[in-house]
């Protein structure tokens, strides 16, 4: 039940500084290594209290731009600006007011899960009176407290995931960072990790600034950018960008899909594909489609199945690729990239 | 402390307290920091029993079954109570640190590989006091080992005498502090852990055998002497050894055979020099070690 009254106290509060100053802003933001180009030119602004989510492909640039954000990388060209502070001019000031949980762990294995905090709590400088109930609050948050002395060689991944959370969480940040918080967890895992996340948004009055790559997962936030090859191809929230698809899916199962495609094509003038074992075509107004569908169609039909646009469809309409096959093209061009490395050598 | 009062009413409050006070830079918050660094070390060496065993097996082989098996030959040299044990006791103990501290870096590469460099990294601290703790712990836990080795002195003859126990470990201190800053040197600029062992590794034992660890340094050839003198560890090895036979009791023609001190030219380098040239050399790579530190991708 306190938990509750936390919950809103905090709301509360947050709905009061929303309306000023986003906490993060970036502008003409770059990053090269070398011949690569991370990060082509971004901009965008999140407001305090709100759980901003990067959706995009590995190599889209996301770590990066994660990177220059907490001051562990210099922007070739552009702007980055971090509660009020510039990351590139005021590291300490942005390094003060900011959490991170990276997509390793970066835990002291050989250390206690309260040593571990206790090193953290020193480094941030926190209070030392307040060290002690805020560590028990952070670690209570994440279910861990009773697990305080033991070695963190002996949890689990998901474990040393909701710790790293908590440690994050230790100096009180204005924002936190979670690049990729639930990659290499099982699925199982993976939702109770959001839901800690999903707790804490209504415990502490902090942002929460995310990367992803599971469509489901950024759900989970108030906005999303989608972010493919360096460059924002969409920013809205998760509704907005379905609802700008415009379009529903529609799968249907025949008894001979390469004439349904070219049927389709034929009599409708839809281009449709091969997905997941069926003929799969995006189409305005779904339900009002299917009628028409079985009326004009030549090819047996043995089943349909209509579904409103997901993010992946969102995804799919703004890049022109699914973010699995982005990220296999991904892999094979870090593959070519190697091959002419060892080829130069 | 009650349970209660750590829950979610007193959430709001802890959060303000913690954001009014977590300081700005100042010279406080980085000593905060210098003892957390350090205390780790502490915390991680006592942990790992292995590696504090493990590091003194080399030094008892020397000094025992190297330091036995030799005295027969180096024995017509040695004057009336003292064993060749004792003439290379000063070198081996200086070696009983030296592997202790320069690995107590390793574990820069080894956080690096696991990621807790980052942890570190990303923090609202100076990069100098990182490195400054991280040396000082290095420092701290091979001293501590070379003081283990200390107990064994009586079985080299060398005497229990305070002075001399206190003069050995303020030198050992002094040792264990440039080795490591050394190491931190290294693992700065060496991501990969294996290329860092095999790199430290090549280099100590040259430094322990051109250190005069093990031989007198007068009469030697032109080549090895100039060699002898290059090496930094032969100015905390000399001032170690001339510690020890200034509390033995031996006649002086001896003293003068076995522990000449370092000549330069025939000039003899005095003892503060000696001791400056280790410490400036610490300090000074450790200061390389933070300008690399301080380097953002």
């Amino acid at each position: 039940m306190a938990l509750h009254l936390g919950a809103t106290s905090s709301a509360a509060v947050r709905a009061g500084i929303g309306a000023g100053q986003p906490v993060i802003s970036v502008a003409g933001l770059t990053k090269r290594y070398g011949e690569i180009e991370a990060v082509r030119g971004i901009d965008f602004e999140v407001a305090e209290g709100e759980t901003f989510g990067f959706l995009g492909p590995n190599g889209a640039g996301k770590t990066t731009t994660i990177k220059i954000l907490c001051t562990l990388a210099n922007a070739t060209s552009g702007r980055a600006s971090v509660a009020g502070h510039d990351a590139a001019s005021q590291r300490d000031a942005v390094r003060r007011n900011i959490g991170l949980v990276f997509q390793d762990t970066t835990l002291d294995t050989y250390l206690t899960a309260q040593q571990n905090l206790q090193f953290h709590a020193e480094l941030y400088g926190v209070p030392k009176a307040a060290v002690m109930p805020r560590m028990r609050q952070v670690m209570d948050m994440v279910g861990l407290w009773d697990r305080k002395d033991s070695l963190v060689s002996t949890f689990s991944g998901g474990m040393q995931r909701r710790l790293e959370i908590a440690r994050g969480l230790l100096h009180a940040p204005r924002v936190l960072f979670l690049d990729e918080p639930t990659v290499g967890l099982d699925p199982q895992t993976r939702s109770s990790i959001w839901k800690y996340i999903n707790e804490l948004k209504g415990r502490e009055d902090i942002t929460i600034f995310l990367t992803t790559h599971y469509m489901d997962e950024a759900e989970n936030c108030d906005r999303i950018a989608i972010i493919d090859h360096g460059q924002i191809v969409a920013i809205d929230t998760p509704a907005a960008l379905k609802a700008s698809v415009g379009k529903d899916r529609v799968q249907i199962h025949t008894t001979d899909d390469p004439a349904a495609i070219a049927a389709l094509a034929e009599t409708f003038g839809i281009e449709a594909v091969t997905r997941e074992g069926a003929v799969t075509f995006s189409v305005a107004g779904g339900e009002q489609f299917v009628p028409r569908l079985f009326a004009e169609f030549s090819v047996p039909i043995r089943s349909v199945s209509v579904s409103r646009p997901s993010l992946d469809d969102v995804f799919m309409s703004y890049t022109g690729t699914t973010i699995r096959d982005a990220e296999a093209s991904g892999t094979d061009a870090m593959r070519q990239m190697a091959a002419r490395f060892r080829g130069r050598r | 402390m009650t349970t209660e009062a750590a829950t979610a009413p007193g959430t709001d409050a802890l959060i303000d307290q913690i954001r009014v006070a977590v300081p700005a830079y100042g010279i406080r918050h980085d000593l905060r920091a210098i003892v957390i660094v350090w205390r780790r070390e502490l915390i991680r060496f006592r942990t790992d029993r292995l590696r504090a065993i493990t590091s003194l097996i080399q030094p008892v082989l020397f000094l025992f079954v190297l330091g036995t098996g030799l005295s027969s030959l180096a024995g017509r040299s040695m004057p009336p109570g003292v064993s060749f044990k004792t003439f290379i006791y000063p070198g081996v103990l200086a070696m009983s640190v030296l592997f202790t501290a320069i690995f107590s870096a390793a574990s820069i590469v080894w956080d690096r590989e696991f990621g807790f460099l980052r942890e570190i990294l990303v923090a609202p601290v100076s990069r100098a006091s990182i490195v400054i703790g991280k040396c000082l712990g290095g420092a701290t836990i091979a001293t501590f080992q070379g003081v283990v080795f200390l107990i064994l002195a009586g079985f080299a003859d060398v005497p229990y005498n305070p002075a001399l126990i206190v003069t050995l470990i303020g030198e050992l201190l002094l040792l264990s502090f440039t080795l490591t800053a050394f190491g931190v040197m290294m693992a700065a600029r060496i991501k990969q852990f294996q290329a860092f062992m095999a790199l430290t590794q090549m280099l100590v034992m040259p430094l322990f055998f051109l250190s005069g660890a093990l031989y007198p340094l007068a009469g030697l050839p032109a080549w090895l002497s100039v060699l002898t003198r290059i090496d930094p560890l032969t100015y905390i090895v000399g001032p170690m050894r001339d510690a020890v036979f200034s509390h033995l009791s031996i006649p002086a023609v001896f003293e003068q055979h076995l522990a000449p001190g370092i000549t330069w030219a025939g000039w003899l380098v005095p003892l503060w020099l000696s001791i400056g040239i280790v410490a400036i050399m610490g300090l000074g790579m450790m200061a390389v070690a933070i300008a690399e530190f301080r380097k953002t991708e």
